[in-house]
């Protein structure tokens, strides 16, 4: 599902209330028919967020920052992250501090964690940006085997998914004065 | 991959995480020590140098340097995370991030109390405390510096959402610091009278127990409004 609208819509805001970090002015948030804040715990397990500002710390290398995240998320240390470094060309940029990396490269290191994961939603605040042609094709490769493993993905982007993905639906937020 | 939620896990995650921060930013570490010690040594230079008047003020001196240099680094303690995302990546795990802050606090204590605590004796020296007097105030440093570390993060995590909140969370928690200060010096006096102390140590613990349970949930709280 693709979230658009004009800057300033509210794509964000939105996204930022069904994760559970802001409570809404009106409505709820259900996870499995109850409401997010009574089940938070199965919520989050299930859940993965991506936001504009990506947890990356910038003075941990690439590995650490992976690990940390891991960790927090209750997930055991993968034996060999090397397949997925070099798979999102990271290969000999693992045990440099992140801040010496590009903003692409940056990036990818945030999303290193959607191969890590076992979430089955999956929100995603402009999960392209930065990236390069590559890095995009790599990504939606990602989307696909994670919606044909029966994930759902919430995502805010100006590109068009259309023609790559076909059961793809668009909320459009309309900005309000 | 297997998913095995483990308290214990996480605080260590978050707790080996920020030493390794502190350690690869080694002014972390020294800065509050240093600081500590100008202050220290200020006084006798204002104040004149003579040893009996030092030993009156020395646990004044002591505890409001240490208050001071706790403030140095309670600015930073969460504003990093904060301003990396980490903090909300944290939010949106299944454990509570009570815990999270408690490994939080914990990793600010070691890099700023401890050292505190262990540079004691020097500092002493320095102010011609005598031994019963330094027992006394390592024994309230120990259960003190704690107990700064978590009130302050109160105060850290109210203002990591503003841009310069670094005065104004000194202004919030320096008037919470005040009972710690009164009973810790209170010790240290009577201490040097060669009384027994016991009872302000008593009631620096049963805060410091209080503060272990209930700071927690105060700090994530301020930290779920700052983020929202």
């Amino acid at each position: 599902m693709q979230l658009a609208g004009a800057n300033g819509a509210g794509k964000t805001s939105l996204l930022r209330i069904i994760a559970g970090f802001s409570v809404p002015d009106e409505g709820e948030v259900l996870y499995q028919q109850q409401a997010i804040s009574q089940v938070y715990e199965e919520y989050t397990s299930d859940l993965l967020f991506i936001g504009h500002k990506t947890g990356v710390n910038t003075q941990l290398s690439a590995i650490e920052n992976t690990h940390f995240w891991l960790q927090a998320s209750g997930y055991k240390k993968p034996t060999d992250l090397y397949p997925l470094l070099a798979k999102l060309g990271l290969i000999g940029l693992e045990d440099v501090p992140v801040r010496t990396l590009s903003a692409g490269q940056q990036r990818r290191v945030a999303l290193l964690r959607l191969w890590l994961n076992e979430a089955k939603l999956w929100i995603l605040d402009e999960p392209f940006t930065a990236l390069d042609k590559s890095g995009v094709a790599y990504l939606q490769d990602r989307f696909k085997q994670h919606l044909s493993q029966g994930g759902a993905i919430l995502l805010t982007t100006h590109q068009d998914l259309t023609a790559q993905f076909n059961d793809l639906k668009t909320f459009t937020l309309e900005y309000r004065y | 991959m297997i998913r095995t939620h483990s308290y214990w896990l996480l605080f260590c995650a978050v707790f080996n995480k920020d030493l390794k921060l502190a350690f690869r930013q080694r002014s972390e570490i020294i800065n509050p020590i240093l600081f500590f010690l100008i202050v220290i040594s200020l006084f006798p230079l204002a104040i004149g140098p003579e040893p009996g008047l030092l030993a009156r003020m020395a646990p004044g001196i002591i505890w409001v340097a240490a208050l001071l240099s706790t403030m140095l680094g309670l600015d930073k303690l969460f504003r990093d995370d904060f301003n990396d995302g980490s903090l909300e990546q944290l939010m949106v795990t299944p454990y509570p991030l009570s815990l999270t802050v408690f490994a939080k606090v914990a990793a600010h204590w070691v890099v700023t109390g401890l050292p505190l605590v262990l540079m004691t004796p020097l500092f002493a020296l320095l102010l011609n405390l005598e031994s019963n007097a330094l027992l006394a105030t390592l024994f309230t440093l120990l259960l003190g510096t704690p107990l700064l570390s978590f009130i302050g993060a109160i105060g850290a995590g109210l203002t990591v959402g503003l841009q310069k909140g670094g005065i104004l969370m000194s202004l919030l928690v320096l008037p919470l610091y005040i009972p710690v200060l009164i009973f810790a010096t209170s010790a240290i006096d009577t201490s040097a009278m060669s009384l027994d102390y016991s009872g302000q140590l008593a009631i620096l613990g049963a805060m410091l127990a209080i503060a272990i349970i209930s700071a927690p949930i105060a700090i994530s709280s301020a930290l779920k409004v700052s983020v929202s």
